[in-house]
């Protein structure tokens, strides 16, 4: 197909250019120009799409364009877009399938391009951007290598300088050393020559001297003479001469005696010093042993204490006295091993506070990294805590310090005061009220009881009394009954008599009276002899009586307990008054009653009590 | 009187008794007492010998080759010995006598270039020896002669221009013209410390008195005290640090004025006095317990001697103005010489009591009663003899 359709699209021709440039062949194919669409497809396809996509393929050239486009899918491995065609000469089909699935594969294969492109590009982006960041990195070394070879070259350049100043400053020190030798040298030879001179000097003016000494000593001089008032002159006139020979030897005793003295004075001073020295170094080292020897119990070390103990070995031997007296000399050996002793036991010490001060540094490192901190959150947790409390403790007390100087300081109202007063005290004084009224309770409980004890008391005397005066009867008729059979008994009819009259209500009261122990006899004993004392003589008794009397004993042998004050009072005074003891428990009843009450009667039988307190 | 070759002596308690020695020709140019008394020692001019005048028995005797030097003769403190320095072939000698026969105990050479002073220890065992100021050397020899030490601080400088023994005889102090005092220890004859004399002092512990004139001025502006008497003076204390005034020394002179050239111990040996010449106006008291300096006086003129109480450590200063000063660790006072005239205080000397102190001028002296309220009194009297 060779029509080559010009484009006279406007927002082509820029492509038209392009296209002309790359027209080489004459016959132009859908295919070239598609081609040339293709190349010129980076421009925004936005305002060519219609244009674009219509301009490949019109109605005209439908068959030419499906030609083509097979052949560029076949050669791009594409299956065929035309039917499977039966013969050459007819018209192949358009494989409507076929195409579809092309298309399909197309969209899938640009997809792929696309996405493939993406990742190109945002590769490219970021290897873009690692090389500019490499090529940054790059300069700013360049810059650092820069900048420290200067400064490499300024410290050079000092260093050199410097090095030139010491050599200078050398060649100074030189110089002026020299210099001082040279003068040390030149005075030095000065001084031999001034000493050569001087002596020389010296010699012409000895001999100058000599001559005028001569001269002097010749001359005799009389005007050399010595005048002294009253002097102590010789027996001869003469003048006394210099002792010179004799005494030499005296003096030099006397002068080596005063050495002597001099040299045996500070001796004895440098002795007095050494042992005061002495007596110091061992009570150091004294306390230095006093002071390692607990720490040696505890292994720090082990090769000081192997040390240590030898050293306390050596110190501790048994023979310390000897020790100290050989001290006390001061030959070489003792004074060597004295300082050597304190030397070590220096050493000792001077390791465990070391020792001692790197545990505390390490405490304080240890301390400082792990625990500190948390004892430091735990304190001031409890700082706070505390501090609250405080807090709370003050408002407390000031509020409750309000209270009370408001409580005195309110003179205002009598009601509320009067109301008030009392306010702290309110509750005990109400539980005391209540104690009290309950106490008031029992006094009035227990009143009535007296009264009811008393009505009691009362009324069984009554019945005694009634009780005895039937008794009484019945005991006459009985006695009436028997009376004619014999008089014998006349006393004890008066004793039955005096006894009945007399202590019916003792009896009863000794017969209401529950039994109990012998324990307060006098209560009703003395009171029954003092009334039997009374009516002795005028009663008499029967066998009966005897034994209603050994009951009665009996029964007056029973203590009288439980009985209320008002009633025991007067049976012990009566048996105060009585002032007879009673013996019960010695007193058996017996039957044969009327020896016994005789004897009972007319004896004022001294009864003793027992139990009696 | 060393002009006419004349020594007149006078007795203290026999005011009758006087003696009168003429040497005549060989010139006088020293003349001092032996130590008992009975003996005055003569030194002829030129030095040509020493002429020994006993009072007692008018016996003489002379000593050859005496050696003219600053401190030529020494006599021990306890009044035995004499020791004297004598130079024969320009070799020095040091000759010991016994005072009481003036027998020659013991002879032997010294190992110095040129001695310049001899000097017994106050326990009369140890000579202390020095040379010439060209060479610092100090020894030391025991009464026997034997050389016990040498001690040398430094050479090719001027070495030492003063030294003196503690009264204890423990330290030796020897002032050197570099300014510094070494103390050298009796056991070991070696140098225990040296005590330096800068001008400018910053220890804070140290207390410097400075004397101030009080002038008191009338109302109408003229001086309140007659012109002709000098002004009143006080101590007051300058605080540190101080400077003081020092003296450029000539260089090229003789005698140049630096150097310790004053020393003193106080007689319980505890403090010891200097001078250093290079500062002329200070006096610098060291502690020796703690062998550090312990008190400046700093005078308004220079100090021209000082002289410590024979009994307690109580120093008098005089400075050639008519005042004499008293320091003692208590404090210090200085006290106004009474009378007419201007009584220029050039030199000073205590009794052996410590209660009173004689002050010298050119022709008169001064006897200056020092009761126990501290109060000076003073009584003035023509100066009698040049002794």
């Amino acid at each position: 197909m060779g029509d080559w359709m010009t484009v006279t699209d406007p927002g082509l021709s820029s492509e038209s250019k392009n296209i002309s440039q790359y027209t080489s062949e004459t016959k132009m194919s859908p295919s070239s120009l598609y081609l040339q669409k293709v190349l010129c497809s980076s421009i925004p396809l936005s305002k060519n799409v219609h244009s674009f996509f219509s301009a490949f393929c019109t109605e005209e050239n439908i068959e030419q364009s499906i030609s083509y486009l097979d052949q560029e899918l076949t050669t791009f491995g594409f299956p065929s877009l035309y039917e499977e065609s039966k013969g050459k000469e007819t018209k192949r089909e358009l494989n409507i399938v076929a195409v579809l699935n092309c298309m399909n594969e197309l969209l899938i294969r640009q997809r792929k391009n696309l996405l493939a492109q993406e990742n190109v590009e945002t590769q490219n982006l970021k290897l873009g951007s690692d090389m500019d960041h490499l090529q940054s990195c790059y300069a700013k070394l360049k810059e650092q290598l820069e900048t420290s070879r200067r400064e490499m070259i300024g410290l050079q350049e000092r260093d050199r300088q410097l090095q030139c100043k010491n050599r200078n400053l050398h060649q100074l020190l030189k110089n002026e050393k020299d210099e001082v030798q040279k003068l040390q040298n030149i005075i030095a030879s000065r001084a031999t020559q001034y000493n050569h001179d001087m002596k020389r000097k010296e010699r012409e003016y000895n001999k100058l001297k000599e001559r005028l000494h001569q001269l002097v000593m010749n001359k005799k001089d009389k005007r050399i003479a010595m005048e002294v008032l009253n002097y102590v002159g010789r027996a001869d006139g003469k003048r006394g001469s210099w002792r010179t020979d004799k005494s030499e030897a005296r003096n030099e005793d006397e002068m080596y005696k005063i050495l002597l003295n001099d040299y045996e004075y500070r001796q004895k001073q440098i002795l007095m010093e050494n042992a005061e020295l002495k007596k110091v170094l061992q009570q150091m080292k004294k306390e230095m042993i006093s002071l390692l020897s607990p720490q040696k119990q505890k292994p720090i070390e082990k090769a000081d204490d192997s040390t240590g103990t030898g050293i306390s070995d050596v110190e501790e031997d048994p023979g310390e006295l000897s020790r100290e007296s050989i001290w006390d000399l001061s030959c070489e050996t003792v004074r060597e091993q004295l300082t050597n002793s304190i030397r070590k036991q220096w050493r000792i010490l001077k390791s465990h506070v070391e020792k001692l001060d790197n545990q505390v540094s390490k405490v304080h490192l240890e301390g400082f990294n792990d625990e500190d901190v948390i004892s430091r959150q735990d304190h001031e947790e409890e700082t706070e805590k505390l501090e609250l409390e405080i807090q709370q403790c003050k408002e407390m007390i000031k509020t409750q310090q309000q209270l009370l100087q408001q409580q005195l300081a309110t003179t205002c109202d009598d009601d509320t005061t009067s109301l008030l007063q009392d306010c702290y005290l309110l509750e005990e004084k109400e539980r005391l009220k209540e104690e009290w009224s309950l106490f008031k309770e029992q006094k009035k409980n227990f009143e009535k009881e007296r009264r009811s004890f008393t009505e009691a008391a009362i009324r069984l005397g009554l019945e005694r009394k009634a009780f005895e005066e039937e008794r009484a009867s019945w005991l006459k008729q009985q006695f009436l009954n028997m009376t004619t059979f014999d008089h014998q008994n006349s006393e004890n009819v008066r004793l039955f008599s005096a006894f009945s009259g007399s202590s019916d209500r003792d009896n009863l009261t000794v017969h209401s009276r529950p039994r109990q122990k012998p324990y307060r006899v006098s209560n009703g004993s003395p009171i029954c002899t003092s009334k039997l004392t009374k009516s002795l003589p005028a009663s008499p008794s029967t066998s009966d009586f005897c034994q209603t009397r050994s009951c009665v004993s009996e029964h007056s042998s029973i203590s009288v307990l439980n009985m209320t004050p008002e009633e025991t009072r007067p049976n012990q005074v009566g048996g105060e008054c009585a002032n007879q003891k009673w013996s019960v428990a010695s007193r058996p009843a017996s039957q044969d009653g009327c020896c016994s009450e005789c004897s009972w009667t007319s004896t004022n039988s001294h009864v003793e009590k027992d139990g009696l307190p | 009187m060393y002009k006419r070759g004349l020594v007149q002596v006078w007795s203290l308690e026999q005011p009758e008794w006087h003696c009168r020695i003429d040497e005549g020709s060989a010139g006088l140019v020293a003349s001092c007492w032996s130590p008992d008394g009975r003996h005055i020692l003569n030194t002829t001019e030129f030095h040509l010998r020493i002429t020994v005048w006993s009072l007692c028995t008018k016996s003489v005797s002379y000593i050859k080759y005496p050696k003219a030097c600053q401190q030529g003769i020494s006599f021990s403190r306890d009044g035995r010995y004499l020791a004297l320095a004598e130079r024969r072939d320009c070799k020095d000698y040091v000759s010991i006598f016994v005072c009481s026969d003036w027998q020659l105990l013991r002879h032997f050479d010294t190992d110095t270039q040129d001695l310049a002073g001899i000097e017994w220890a106050p326990n009369g065992c140890v000579l202390a020896v020095w040379d010439t100021c060209l060479e610092y050397k100090v020894l030391l020899y025991s009464l026997d002669g034997r050389q016990l030490a040498a001690y040398c601080a430094y050479e090719w400088s001027l070495g030492v221009k003063s030294v003196a023994w503690s009264p204890s005889s423990q330290f030796l102090a020897v002032g050197s013209y570099d300014g510094k005092v070494r103390i050298l220890n009796h056991v070991t004859w070696k140098m225990l410390t040296e005590f330096a004399h800068p001008a400018a002092i910053s220890d804070p512990r140290v207390v410097v008195y400075k004397e101030a004139e009080k002038s008191p001025r009338g109302a109408l502006g003229r001086p309140a005290c007659p012109s002709f008497r000098a002004a009143e003076s006080k101590y007051e204390i300058a605080a540190v640090p101080v400077s003081l005034q020092t003296l450029k020394p000539a260089a090229d002179r003789a005698n140049p004025k630096i150097g310790v050239g004053l020393l003193a111990f106080s007689p319980d040996s505890y403090f010891l006095a200097t001078r250093n010449d290079n500062v002329p106006n200070a006096v610098w008291v060291w502690d020796m317990q703690k062998l550090r300096l312990f008190v400046v006086l700093e005078q308004l003129g220079p100090v021209r001697s000082f002289q410590w109480d024979p009994q307690r450590p109580r120093l008098a200063i005089c400075s050639g103005g008519s005042k004499v000063y008293l320091w003692s660790p208590a404090g210090c006072v200085s006290v106004q010489v009474p009378g007419e005239g201007d009584f220029q205080v050039l030199s000073l000397c205590w009794h052996v009591t410590g209660a009173s102190l004689a002050l010298l001028s050119k022709d008169h002296f001064c006897l200056c009663f020092l009761e126990t309220e501290d109060e000076a009194d003073g009584a003035i009297g023509q100066l009698g003899a040049h002794t």
